[in-house]
């Protein structure tokens, strides 16, 4: 193994050579950093120990907007690479890797963190509960996540990475054609993360289902929470296929069987469809819960009512049912007979439908109201025109026999990034500056936001309607160059402006975020937005017990209806006296588990099956004793809570 | 977060051990009769999907607690929305590689 990660370390890309590096210096620099400001005790106790849902939250945003630096850089070499013709920049395999985690790297380490960081911080809170409903399991899940992802991460220097796509078909996936460790690490990553979503999502729905504040019928919970149980619906039902997939597809690699290979009656096919029961509800969860966050900012920031509630509720459940009908859209060539493509066609353009419902209910919602253009606002406004033009573009698609001409196209890459950017980043930007306040205690600025916001719009339609042209004009997506007589030169220079004009509005958020730590406008009310849900109701950063006392809920908009009789003089019944508060205690187990995994997993990647099962047998060691532990957690006496809720 | 008769209840979980074990079992007969069995293919599939239903039946009853419950009813929905969303893949799946029949 080692011996394999040098000879390819020295053969490396000199890029890559670089990269190694630098990463070295950044883990001695963190190391060094740690020690010198004697933080490692306070890294443990606060963050890598802790089962607090903001926290978990917080370490997931982190998580996200570093991958999507990382995925961004990728971004950026892939459109360098495709700025002019002929270009040799980058060779053919390293394009080839790069789009890979490019693609997997969006997809499942910066969307979905980025969901899970707005469910940890926002859906407790908005519930009126005090935790989720598995504190430990939640910290469990994110662990499994991170180390999913530093395995991911550490493909390119350990080894070389993934170069059969973020879908990874066989053949190509298959040691027949990419014999290196490259898809091993695709297949565990995804694997040890994959387990960690599935148990987020089952700890959401119990939490929505069964820690509602006394009161709060479901329908009075906020849209947001709404929109999380439909997401965690479709993970706890989409993920299976993909673990039983990349399950199937590890064994072909790692043991030798042949699932997936033509060699003793295994079919490709079959993968492409498991992956895809999968891999179309898959950008369901990540834009489910984009409907709720969008449906919060619109009402705040118009001062209303969200319109048509019930309408709202109605078409999040059925995207969410109908997400499992349409799988087929993403291999409509492969051959399948006219009953099944138009089945999934017309499945497919139903999902438009709901859709609709709820713009026009966004719509609807800010006709009339008093509009503040804060930064979570705007973000939200160029979702909704971004968004429809990546849904109008996706029924294109979905007409089966259109779909012939645009497969694997350059349309197509204009059409998920239009829907994933446009919808799914938009909206979780929309999120974090919703949200940051509630989780810092600061606002991030809004001048520097705002020259990021153009920036990253401006770029982002520079960078992406070319490409809809390029796709009628042939240009096929993974390429990695493309002779002069083309004539796609022009338009993929424009192209790759718009993606530099991206990258800088990143380094904006980035300034802003810097720049704010120090000099963001502090919120010192607990609701700077003149809020409308319960979290806006509690102090910023909100106490690790979250409500000293558990509100009792009437109404929609709960903190908005007690403002109002509060206007009105109804003074809120008088409060019962404090009770002490019974909260989980920290743990290290879970980082301890997905370092296990993680072991277990490098192993695997290399075929090393003494520390495979070292690794596992460390997985095994942290059950037992996870199940032999007498830990009933710890009470927060009431004077505590009174200086907590006093400073 | 723990509730208190969870914690009162502190029985040796036989449910589970029992599921456990059923449930190997049953997975061992299927890659025996898959992998060894001296039957025709149609007899095997009719096998395999008994094994299945069996199988479903010991997750629901020995690890998913189908019999106990307390509040509304969620998990009948969501046993619902599990067996649209298996026959979805399964059915689904099937009509999807029939086209397989003719390429071959
Ligand atoms: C800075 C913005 C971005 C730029 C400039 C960019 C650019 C690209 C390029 C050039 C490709 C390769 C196309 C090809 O040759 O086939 C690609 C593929 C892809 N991108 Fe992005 N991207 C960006 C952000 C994102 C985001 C935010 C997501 C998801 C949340 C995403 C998801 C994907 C996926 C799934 C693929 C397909 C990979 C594959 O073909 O296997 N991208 N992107
Ligand atoms: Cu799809």
């Amino acid at each position: 193994m080692i011996n394999q990660i040098v000879e390819y370390l020295r053969n490396a890309d000199p890029l890559i050579q670089m990269s190694a590096v630098a990463a070295v210096l950044t883990l001695l620099g963190i190391i060094f950093a740690l020690t010198y400001f004697k933080k490692w005790g306070w890294l443990w106790r606060e963050w890598i120990t802790t089962v607090d849902h903001k926290k978990i939250g917080i370490m997931y945003l982190i998580c996200a907007l570093l991958m999507l630096f990382r995925g961004g850089v990728d971004a950026l070499l892939m459109r360098t690479q495709l700025a002019f013709p002929n270009m040799n920049f980058l060779d053919s395999q390293h394009y080839n890797e790069i789009f890979s985690t490019h693609g997997t790297i969006m997809i499942l380490f910066v969307a979905m963190p980025l969901i899970f960081a707005m469910m940890n911080i926002a859906v407790p809170l908005q519930i009126g509960a005090r935790d989720v409903a598995f504190p430990f399991l939640n910290a469990v899940s994110f662990w499994l996540f991170f180390f999913g992802a530093l395995l991911f991460n550490l493909s390119f220097i350990l080894g070389g990475s993934p170069d059969a796509g973020w879908v990874s078909y066989p053949p190509l996936a298959e040691l027949s054609h990419s014999p290196g460790p490259g898809i091993n690490y695709y297949v565990l990553s995804l694997q040890i993360s994959g387990i960690g979503s599935i148990a987020t999502g089952i700890n959401f729905i119990v939490t929505i289902l069964k820690m509602r504040a006394p009161g709060m019928t479901l329908m009075k919970m906020p849209l947001f929470c709404w929109s999380v149980l439909a997401s965690c619906i479709v993970i706890i039902f989409a993920f299976p296929a993909l673990t039983v997939a990349l399950a199937l597809l590890g064994m072909d690699r790692i043991f030798g069987t042949h699932f997936f290979t033509m060699l003793h009656g295994g079919n490709p096919m079959m993968y492409v469809n498991l992956f895809w029961v999968w891999g179309h509800p898959e950008v369901y969860i990540a834009i489910l819960p984009v409907y709720g966050i969008l449906s919060e900012v619109v009402s705040t920031f118009s001062r209303k009512r969200i319109f048509g509630y019930k309408s709202m509720v109605a078409s999040l459940m059925l995207i969410s049912v109908i997400s499992y009908f349409v799988w087929v859209h993403h291999f409509f060539t492969m051959g399948a007979g006219p009953g099944v493509n138009s089945f999934f066609a017309v499945a497919s353009m139903a999902v438009g439908i709901p859709t609709g419902v709820k713009v026009f209910n966004w719509l609807f919602t800010m006709f009339r109201g008093r509009i503040r253009l804060t930064l979570p606002m705007l973000w939200s406004l160029t979702f909704i025109p971004c968004f429809a033009v990546g849904g109008a573009t996706g029924i294109m698609l979905a007409s089966a026999p259109a779909d012939y001409q645009f497969h694997n196209s350059y349309f197509v890459i204009a059409h998920f990034h239009q829907t994933l950017i446009g919808g799914a980043v938009f909206g979780l930007l929309a999120g974090m500056y919703y949200w940051w306040p509630k989780m810092f205690g600061f606002k991030l600025n809004e001048t520097l936001g705002k020259w990021a916001f153009w920036f990253f719009n401006i770029g982002f339609y520079v960078c992406f309607m070319p490409q809809y042209a390029l796709g009628f004009m042939g240009m096929t997506r993974r390429v990695y160059t493309y002779p002069a007589e083309t004539g796609w030169g022009t338009l993929n220079f424009v192209s790759t402006i718009g993606a530099y004009l991206m990258g800088i509005g990143f380094l904006f958020i980035v300034v802003q975020i810097l720049y704010s730590i120090r000099y963001g406008e502090r919120d010192t009310t607990g609701d700077p937005w003149d809020g409308r849900t319960l979290e806006w109701s509690l102090p910023s950063p909100v106490p690790h017990y979250n409500f000293a006392q558990i509100p009792t809920v009437n109404e929609r908009d709960a903190w908005w209806e007690m403002k109002q009789q509060r206007k009105e003089g109804i003074l809120p019944p008088t409060k019962e006296p404090l009770k002490p508060i019974h909260m989980p205690n920290n743990s290290s187990l879970p980082f301890f588990m997905g370092l296990a995994f993680f072991v277990a997993g490098f192993g695997l990647v290399f075929n090393q099956f003494i520390i495979a099962t070292v690794g596992l047998i460390g997985v095994v060691v942290c059950m037992l004793w996870r199940s032999l532990e007498k830990d009933t957690g710890h009470w927060i006496s009431v004077d505590e809570i009174k200086q907590m809720e006093a400073s | 977060m723990m509730n208190k008769e969870h914690l009162s209840k502190k029985t040796f979980p036989w449910a589970h051990v029992i599921g456990y074990v059923g449930s190997i079992v049953l997975t061992v007969l299927a890659l025996w009769f898959t992998v060894k069995a001296p039957l025709s293919q149609g007899s095997i599939i009719t096998i395999l999907l008994a094994l299945a239903i069996l199988q479903i039946l010991i997750q629901l009853i020995f690890f998913m607690h189908i019999t106990e419950s307390r509040g509304p009813a969620y998990h009948s929905i969501a046993i619902a929305l599990g067996f649209l969303f298996t026959f979805a893949v399964v059915a689904g799946s099937l009509w999807v590689m029939t086209f397989n029949s003719q390429v071959q």
